[in-house]
C-alpha cells in the first residue's frame, strides 16, 4: 500500500488551443482506490486516458514503476481499462471477450480456461460463457467488461465511469461490489466519476479536479470534512457558501455578524469564502446567532431541506426537525462547523 | 388495410418478376419445335470455356476491387469525416455518370492510337496492345464496380465503434492484431457485400468485354445476348443459360450468407 506506482510530473494537455489539463501532478500508491472525480470537462478522463496510453500529454512526464513511459503505446502496459460504455467485442461471445487479452498473450488453452471461469466467478457469471454480449443486460456487460480487464492481471485497472449506464439501485450494488473485487485482487484501481457519492464510498483517495487543475487530494473524510476551496467544498456534498472578512485569527465576520472560528493563519481583513454544510446548523426556536424565518421545507427521507432566510441572506439547511414555513427561527453554528477558505485570485 | 397497401406492389411483382421467371423457366425446357426438352442444357456443355472465363474474370476483378478497395475504406474510415466525405463524393461522382459513356471513355484511352499510347510515345517508351484483351476488360470491369465493392466496407467501417479499437490495444493487441482479430471479423458482412454486389455485375457484363475486349473474348453476357439478337437466334438456349447463371448466382450467395453468421447478409442484388 506504500510504494508509489504512477506518477504523473507537470501533465499538460492541450488540444485545439485548449488546455485540457494544466500542470498535473498526481502520485498514485500501489494497491489503493483512487478515484479522479470532478464535473465533465474537468480533465479526469483525459488523465485516465494517459495513463491508459490512448493520449500523449503535450508536455510533462509519465512514470510508471519508476520507467517513464510517455511513448510506450496501450498494448505494451501492465494496464486494463473497464471503458465507459463497455467496449464489448460483438462478434465474441462472453468468453472469447474475456478470453482476449490472454489469447493475445499466448497463454496456454487450459491456463485460459481456468483463469476465464475464475473471473467471471469473480464478478458473479458463471454459466454465462456462451452468451452473446447482445444478450447481456446492461449490468452484466459491465461484470464482464471488468472481467475481460481483470483476467490479465494488470497492475492497475483504470474505470472510466463504468457504473453511469446503470440505475441507481444497481450502481450501489456494483460500487459495494467494484470495492469488495479491488480488495480481493489487491491491484491499483483509478476510478473515474463525476458523483461524489460513489467517490466517497469507494475510495482511498479522492482527487477532486476542475478546469483541468488539481483542486485537492485526500481521503474521502479529508474531503468531505476539510475541503481546501469554495469549489471543493460546493462540489462535494451541498454546502452555502458565502464571503467573508477575517478579522484575526480565529475570528471571521460574515452575514454582518462576527462568528469564532477554527482557522488561523490568514491576514487581518482578508477576504475569504465561508463554508458552513447544510446539516452543521443547529436550528432553535428562538435565540442563535442569526435569526431567520422559514422559506420553504422539502421533506427528503431521512432529514428536511428549509431554505431559511438570515441576515439577508437564504441559507440551506438540513434537520430531522421541520418547521413551519414562515416561522421565526434562530440559526447557530459550531467554530468548528466554520471552514474558511482562501478566495481564488483567478476568479 | 396494411394488406391493401402492398397490392401495388404485389402486382409489379406478379407481372414483371414471377411471370417473366416463370417465362424462362419453360423457355429452358422447350425445343425449337415448341416441345419439351432437356437439350437447351446438354447444349450448353460447349460453351463450357465461356462459362469458366466469365467465372475466372468475374472472380479476378471481385479479388481486384477487393484488394484495392478494403484499403481504400480502412484509410476513409480513419480520416476526418470532411476528407471522408470527400472522398466518398469522388468514388460516387462517376457513377452518376453514364456507364456507356465510361466503357466507351476506357475505349478511347486504351485504343492502339488512344490516349495512353500517345503518352507512351511522348515519353518515348513501347507502346502496348491492351484494347481487346482479357486484361482491358478486367479493367473496365474494376473501374465500374469498384465503388460497389468500397461502399459497404466503409459503411460497416464507419458503424464500427471506434472503442473497440482501444479495447483491443488496450488489452494487448498490437495494430496487426487488432486488425486481424477485430476489424477484420467484425467489417466481413461489408465484404460479403460487397463480393456480392461486385461478382454478380461482373459476371453477366456484355458491354465491357464487348467494347473493351472487342468481342473477342466472350463471357456469358455476350453469349446470352447472342441468342436474342444476333443471328444465332435461339432464345430458347439463352434462357436456359439465364437460368443456370442465376442457380450459380444464387447458390455462391447462399454459401456466403452462412458465412457472414447471417446477422448482417449480403445485399441481394
Amino acid at each position: 500500500m506504500s510504494k508509489d506506482l504512477i506518477r504523473l510530473i507537470d501533465c499538460v494537455m492541450v488540444f485545439d488551443d485548449d488546455v485540457i489539463l494544466d500542470k498535473i501532478n498526481l502520485t498514485i500508491k500501489n494497491q489503493e482506490f483512487l478515484t479522479l472525480l470532478g464535473p465533465s470537462g474537468c480533465g479526469k478522463t483525459t488523465t485516465l486516458r494517459i495513463i491508459g496510453g490512448f493520449e500523449t500529454p503535450t508536455s510533462g512526464d509519465v512514470f510508471f514503476d519508476g520507467v517513464r513511459i510517455n511513448n510506450v503505446p496501450p498494448h505494451k502496459r501492465r494496464v486494463n481499462t473497464v471503458f465507459q460504455k463497455y467496449a464489448l467485442f460483438p462478434h465474441l461471445n462472453v468468453f472469447e471477450n474475456i478470453a482476449f487479452g490472454l489469447r493475445i498473450a499466448k497463454v496456454r488453452e487450459d491456463e485460459i480456461k481456468t483463469r476465464v471461469l475464475e473471473s467471471l466467478a469473480l464478478v458473479g457469471l458463471r454459466g454465462y460463457e456462451k452468451r452473446r454480449v447482445h444478450q447481456l443486460s446492461g449490468g452484466q456487460q459491465q461484470r464482464v467488461a471488468i472481467a475481460r480487464a481483470i483476467v490479465n492481471r494488470p497492475q492497475v485497472l483504470l474505470l472510466d465511469e463504468p457504473l453511469g449506464a446503470l440505475d441507481l439501485k444497481l450502481r450501489k450494488e456494483m460500487q459495494i461490489e467494484l470495492k469488495a473485487i479491488q480488495q480481493q485482487v489487491g491491484i491499483t484501481f483509478i476510478y473515474v466519476t463525476h458523483d461524489q457519492e460513489e467517490a466517497l464510498t469507494m475510495s482511498d483517495t479522492v482527487v477532486v479536479m476542475n478546469n483541468g487543475v488539481i483542486q485537492q487530494v485526500g481521503t474521502p473524510q479529508d474531503i468531505y470534512n476539510e475541503p481546501q476551496n469554495a469549489f471543493v467544498a460546493d462540489f462535494i456534498g451541498e454546502s452555502n457558501i458565502i464571503g467573508g472578512i477575517m478579522n484575526a485569527d480565529r475570528d471571521v465576520t460574515f452575514a454582518g455578524k462576527r462568528f469564532e472560528c477554527v482557522d488561523t493563519g490568514f491576514g487581518k481583513d482578508e477576504n475569504v469564502d465561508v463554508v458552513i454544510r447544510p446539516e452543521d446548523f443547529i436550528v432553535t426556536e428562538d435565540g442563535g446567532q442569526m435569526s431567520g424565518i422559514v422559506r420553504s421545507v422539502t421533506f427528503k427521507g431521512v432529514h428536511y431541506e428549509m431554505m431559511i432566510d438570515a441576515e439577508g441572506f437564504g441559507w440551506m439547511v438540513h434537520s430531522t426537525l421541520s418547521q413551519p414555513v414562515g416561522a421565526k427561527v434562530g440559526l447557530s453554528v459550531k467554530p468548528f462547523d466554520i471552514h474558511i477558505m482562501r478566495r481564488e485570485t483567478s476568479e | 388495410m396494411r394488406r391493401r397497401v402492398s397490392f401495388p406492389y404485389v402486382g409489379w411483382m406478379a407481372v414483371f418478376v414471377v411471370v417473366p421467371m416463370v417465362l424462362v423457366l419453360g423457355f429452358s425446357f422447350t425445343s425449337a419445335d415448341g416441345g419439351f426438352t432437356f437439350e437447351n442444357f446438354s447444349e450448353m456443355t460447349k460453351y463450357a470455356p465461356v462459362f469458366a472465363r466469365s467465372i475466372w474474370l468475374a472472380f479476378l476483378s471481385t479479388v481486384i476491387c477487393l484488394i484495392i478497395g478494403y484499403p481504400a475504406a480502412l484509410v476513409m474510415s480513419r480520416e476526418k469525416p470532411i476528407v471522408a466525405s470527400a472522398a466518398l463524393m469522388l468514388l460516387m461522382l462517376p457513377m452518376w455518370m453514364n456507364f456507356l459513356l465510361r466503357t466507351y471513355a476506357w475505349m478511347s484511352i486504351l485504343e492502339n492510337n488512344g490516349f495512353l499510347n500517345q503518352l507512351l510515345g511522348a515519353l518515348k517508351l513501347p507502346p502496348v496492345a491492351i484494347i481487346n484483351t482479357d486484361g482491358a476488360v478486367l479493367l473496365g470491369m474494376v473501374y465500374n464496380y469498384l465503388p460497389f465493392m468500397i461502399l459497404p466496407i466503409h459503411t460497416v467501417l464507419h458503424k464500427m465503434d471506434k472503442h473497440l479499437l482501444e479495447a483491443a490495444s488496450d488489452l494487448g493487441a498490437d495494430s496487426v492484431k487488432a486488425f486481424a482479430r477485430v476489424i477484420l471479423p467484425l467489417t466481413l458482412p461489408g465484404v460479403l457485400s460487397g463480393v456480392t454486389m461486385v461478382f454478380v455485375p461482373s459476371v453477366s457484363t456484355f458491354v465491357i468485354s464487348k467494347l473493351l475486349g472487342g468481342g473477342k473474348t466472350m463471357m456469358l453476357g455476350d453469349l446470352i445476348e447472342m441468342q436474342f439478337t444476333g443471328n444465332a437466334y435461339n432464345p430458347y438456349l439463352g434462357s436456359a443459360i439465364s437460368l443456370v447463371m442465376m442457380v450459380m448466382v444464387l447458390a455462391s450467395m447462399t454459401i456466403m450468407n452462412r458465412f457472414g453468421d447471417g446477422e448482417e447478409s449480403a445485399v441481394m442484388m
